[in-house]
């Protein structure tokens, strides 16, 4: 499905018009998230911090091969550090030890420094990764993907209905949006335009349901009885393999340096 | 001749509206292709979902392909055998590619993926839109998704086809192709609509919904 949700504002695009194509999207997409999920436990289980500075490496790797698109990369890393950034302001102080230095009177100690630096790189590391490998895939080809790892179906459906009806939803949001403008609305800080947006999100969760209701109908007028069947062609290669050796070696490789001994 | 579909004394009403059908009496035969008519919140759309059990009646008895159908386990063959085309595609397209959706259907009926495929491929192909398989459904235009709607619903081979308002928001040509599509189809319709020039194109008998009873226009 080349172009899924390409015009659409809030759902969640594929990456398909962003970035170009390389050879990490050759793999087969049942490899790229069991890879993922590997790497991801790999390094946020490190008890030392040179594991995840490599894991941070490793994933800048995968970002760099998957040519991703370097602002919308930075956009969502930089989202997720904003949280980053209050843990490690915050961590020093509220972690007991020796302490590095005071502020009020407070001891900044070095453990929750290093400790705060852990989450920092364990953080990075794996939305990096997951960018890279996950991102690059479309959302439905996700949802099809977890539905032949066998994730319980109703989680797949839920995925796959969500991708395919957030613009649509989105659309009838803009739709009511739009015909307040049309009748002079602007947004004050008055009670009108609390009551007002209030309605906007009720009117917008009964047509949801008044609609999954006819979609439901719809499906059952078509033979629907719980299950949904994925027509995709996923093809297992060699390369697949060699990509979930190369993270067994990684993971041998952390287990035996000690990472995970405190 | 046997009705295909037949409605006995059906009556339903809405907790708000009241009595919407009043003890209806309706028959569709082979090669019919009848028209529904009447005003808007008649229950004209009510009537084609009692016909495929998506509400239960009040009372009354629908009588479909040869038996009487009163729970759901006897609705799920009516289904597959009366197709029905709602009033927005939007509702009705629910897999991300077009072919995927044609193939909903013949998948549930039990027939395999290769089968499905060549299937979907078969009616897209009958209705004109070859190359749209690997179209995303919600990127369509309005006339394009009535007709894989339409595509969607005759991948299943129904003996009947009820549609509604089939050429709501559709455009001249859209409407003129719709028309010369349906005209070349041999099932046998009811159609829900409130353009005579679409109906006068197409039916062969006109009913109206009226105050609770479906009678002869």
């Amino acid at each position: 499905m080349p172009q899924f949700l390409e015009h659409s504002m809030t759902a969640w695009r594929g990456q398909q018009v962003e970035h170009q194509q390389s050879w990490v999207d050759r793999f087969d997409p049942r490899a790229k998230v069991l890879a993922m999920a590997m790497f991801a436990l790999i390094v946020v289980f490190s008890k030392i911090l040179w594991l995840p500075l490599m894991g941070l490496v490793i994933a800048f790797c995968f970002a760099l091969s998957a040519s991703l698109n370097l602002r919308r990369t930075l956009r969502r890393m930089i989202a997720m550090d904003m949280f980053v950034v209050v843990m490690v302001v915050m961590l020093p102080f509220t972690t007991p030890g020796t302490a590095m230095f005071h502020i009020w009177g407070l001891p900044a100690t070095y453990e929750g420094f290093e400790y705060a630096i852990s989450i920092a790189l364990k953080a990075n590391a794996v939305v990096l990764a997951l960018l890279a490998l996950v991102g690059t895939l479309e959302a439905s080809t996700l949802g099809h993907t977890l539905g032949r790892l066998r994730v319980p179906e109703k989680l797949v459906h839920l995925l796959l209905f969500t991708v395919r009806y957030l613009d649509v939803i989105s659309r009838e949001y803009r739709r009511m949006r739009k015909a307040m403008k049309a009748r002079a609305f602007v947004p004050r800080n008055t009670l009108h335009t609390w009551r007002s947006f209030g309605y906007l999100v009720g009117m917008l969760l009964v047509r949801s349901l008044e609609r999954s209701e006819r979609i439901y109908a719809a499906m059952k007028c078509r033979g629907y009885c719980g299950k949904l069947y994925l027509l995709d062609s996923m093809q297992w290669q060699m390369r697949d393999t060699l990509l979930l050796i190369a993270m067994a070696v990684f993971a041998v490789f952390a287990i035996i340096s000690g990472a995970y001994i405190a | 001749m046997t009705a295909l579909i037949t409605a006995e004394q059906l009556s339903y009403s809405y907790p708000v509206r009241g009595l919407v059908l009043d003890q209806v009496n309706m028959s569709l035969y082979a090669n019919e292709r009848v028209s529904l008519e009447g005003s808007n919140g008649a229950g004209k759309t009510t009537f084609l979902n009692l016909l495929v059990g998506l509400n239960k009646p009040k009372s009354g008895r629908v009588i479909a392909f040869g038996r009487e159908r009163s729970v759901e386990a006897d609705f799920v063959e009516v289904r597959a055998n009366a197709g029905f085309l709602f009033q927005d595609p939007d509702d009705q397209l629910f897999c991300p590619t077009v072919l995927e959706d044609v193939a909903f259907g013949p998948l549930n009926q039990g027939k395999s993926m290769d089968e499905s495929k060549q299937i979907a491929t078969e009616v897209l192909e009958c209705l004109g839109m070859v190359g749209f398989e690997e179209r995303v459904t919600h990127q369509l235009s309005g006339g394009e998704k009535r007709l894989i709607t339409l595509a969607a619903v005759l991948a299943m081979r129904p003996q009947v086809l009820l549609l509604d308002e089939p050429s709501n928001a559709l455009d001249k040509a859209a409407r003129l192709r719709l028309i010369d599509v349906l005209n070349n189809l041999p099932q046998a319709m009811i159609i829900i609509s409130h353009e005579p020039s679409f109906l006068d194109a197409l039916v062969t008998r006109r009913t109206r919904l009226e105050r609770g009873k479906i009678i002869d226009a």
